[in-house]
């Protein structure tokens, strides 16, 4: 993966988990999950604007803004779901006000590079790559619209 | 060193009530030397959010599978794992998670592949100890490391392997998904992610039993007649039976497996972990499609 297309903030995750080992990497997913911002009071009545993410085991659901040239990723997921919080929330503090290029430029793996299999397990790593292609598509739909 | 077995009214019914524990009982119980509080849930970070006081946490992914290998850890791993979790030989073991102990009787079925005597379930698990307003906390225990021994782990009397489940027809099956993965619409739960089997249906003769048909509204077990009702009178299961139940990794069958031989008394019960996620793969396997069982193949 080519570290320059990354956006700051993304990077800025990604090197702050790899810097901490197995156990600690937990803990800073456990911080995003907490992190992860109430669904803005305007989408909250709008349950039909909320994409499912399949991919993931728990019911999340994303919803993506796109306000003069700039991305907002919003995300609903329940408290007994810390991890899939957590995933939501690296991508919506990652993505918040980032041009739509810069969008599609994140590499489609990068949830595969935060050293969280280990940890998590690949297996549930899915459910982000999964929250992330769904994010593109739905930026794609978007703009096609 | 063993606690105490609850006594409680709904357990005796069980044919082994010693495998079960009230949150009462437990709440009555936390702290008492040889006994330790284990969760196991489906979300990695869950335990983190909190936890029963005194809980240690076994993650089934991370802990209990080899990280290569499809298989459970192998002896020393689980000795280690165990050790390092404050639990002896002779601990008595208390596992809850959430869902519905969905992965708590995993974690329970994994530690009886080791021969961990007594090993019990929180009726009711997580949720229910919280709903009753409970006390959780986030501090994690300081564990002092015990020494557990390796011990073989023993596959042959609770486990089935394909070749088993070929070797098997003409004795019952309990499919335990969701009836969209029974019939052959998809082939992971509704709202799970695709865990690549490239067929959809069931394996023939298997009854369709969705594993939660097992618990009550709160997450309770059912008692002994609802069991019974379902088990024996509706799927036909007689006391003598070999019976293989399965269901996509093997988690949620093991809690079926924890139903009928701990709570109904059926000796020869064995999860086929392989389960879907291997017989929707495998080559030249019989599926049968659509809400029949379907017929014994022939051979």
């Amino acid at each position: 993966m080519d570290a320059t297309t990354l956006p700051s903030r993304l990077a800025e995750t990604r090197e702050d988990f790899l810097a901490l080992d197995v156990r600690d990497r937990l803990q800073l997913l456990l911080e995003f999950s907490n992190e992860l911002p109430a669904l803005p009071a305007r989408y909250a009545d709008h349950p039909d604007l909320l994409e499912r993410v399949e991919e993931c085991q728990s019911p999340v659901y994303i919803f993506l803004e796109v306000d003069e040239g700039l991305v907002h990723l919003y995300a609903t997921a329940p408290a007994e779901s810390p991890t899939t919080r957590g995933f939501a929330s690296i991508l919506a503090q990652g993505l918040d006000g980032l041009t739509v290029d810069e969008v599609f430029a994140i590499p489609d793996d990068y949830p595969q590079s935060l050293g969280l299999g280990e940890a998590v397990s690949p297996l549930r790593v899915r459910g982000m790559t999964g929250m992330l292609a769904r994010t593109k598509r739905q930026l794609r739909r978007r703009l096609a619209a | 060193m063993s606690a105490e077995f609850d006594s409680a009214a709904k357990f005796a019914e069980y044919a082994h009530p010693e495998r079960l524990v009230t949150t009462q009982w437990l709440a009555e119980h936390l702290g008492q030397p040889g006994l330790v509080v284990v969760e196991s849930d489906e979300d990695v970070l869950l335990y983190e959010t909190g936890h029963i006081p005194g809980a240690v946490k076994i993650d089934w992914h991370t802990d209990l599978n080899d990280p290569v290998v499809r298989d459970y850890v192998d002896d020393e791993q689980f000795a280690a794992l165990l050790g390092s979790k404050g639990i002896s030989r002779d601990s008595t073991v208390v596992i809850y998670g959430d869902k519905n102990n969905w992965w708590a009787a995993y974690a329970l079925w994994v530690f009886t592949l080791f021969g961990h005597e007594d090993v019990r379930l929180l009726d009711g698990g997580r949720d229910l100890w919280i709903a009753e307003g409970r006390e959780i906390t986030t501090d994690v225990p300081q564990v002092t490391p015990v020494e557990y021994p390796v011990v073989k782990r023993d596959d042959s009397a609770i486990r089935a392997f394909k070749d088993d489940v070929l070797a098997h027809f003409g004795n019952p099956l309990i499919d335990v998904r969701s009836p969209e993965e029974y019939n052959g619409e998809r082939t992971t739960a509704p709202a799970y992610p695709e865990e690549s089997a490239l067929r959809a249906g069931h394996i023939p003769t298997a009854a369709s039993v969705p594993w939660a048909r097992a618990a009550a509204g709160d997450g309770t077990f059912k008692t002994r007649d609802e069991l019974d009702a379902i088990y024996r009178t509706e799927v036909g299961l007689t006391d003598g039976d070999d019976v293989i139940a399965y269901c996509r990794i093997g988690e949620r069958s093991s809690h079926t497996w924890f139903v009928l031989t701990h709570l109904l008394g059926f000796e020869k019960v064995r999860n086929y972990d392989g389960s879907w996620t291997e017989w929707g793969s495998a080559v030249r396997v019989p599926i049968v499609t659509g809400a029949d069982r379907g017929e014994v193949p022939g051979r």
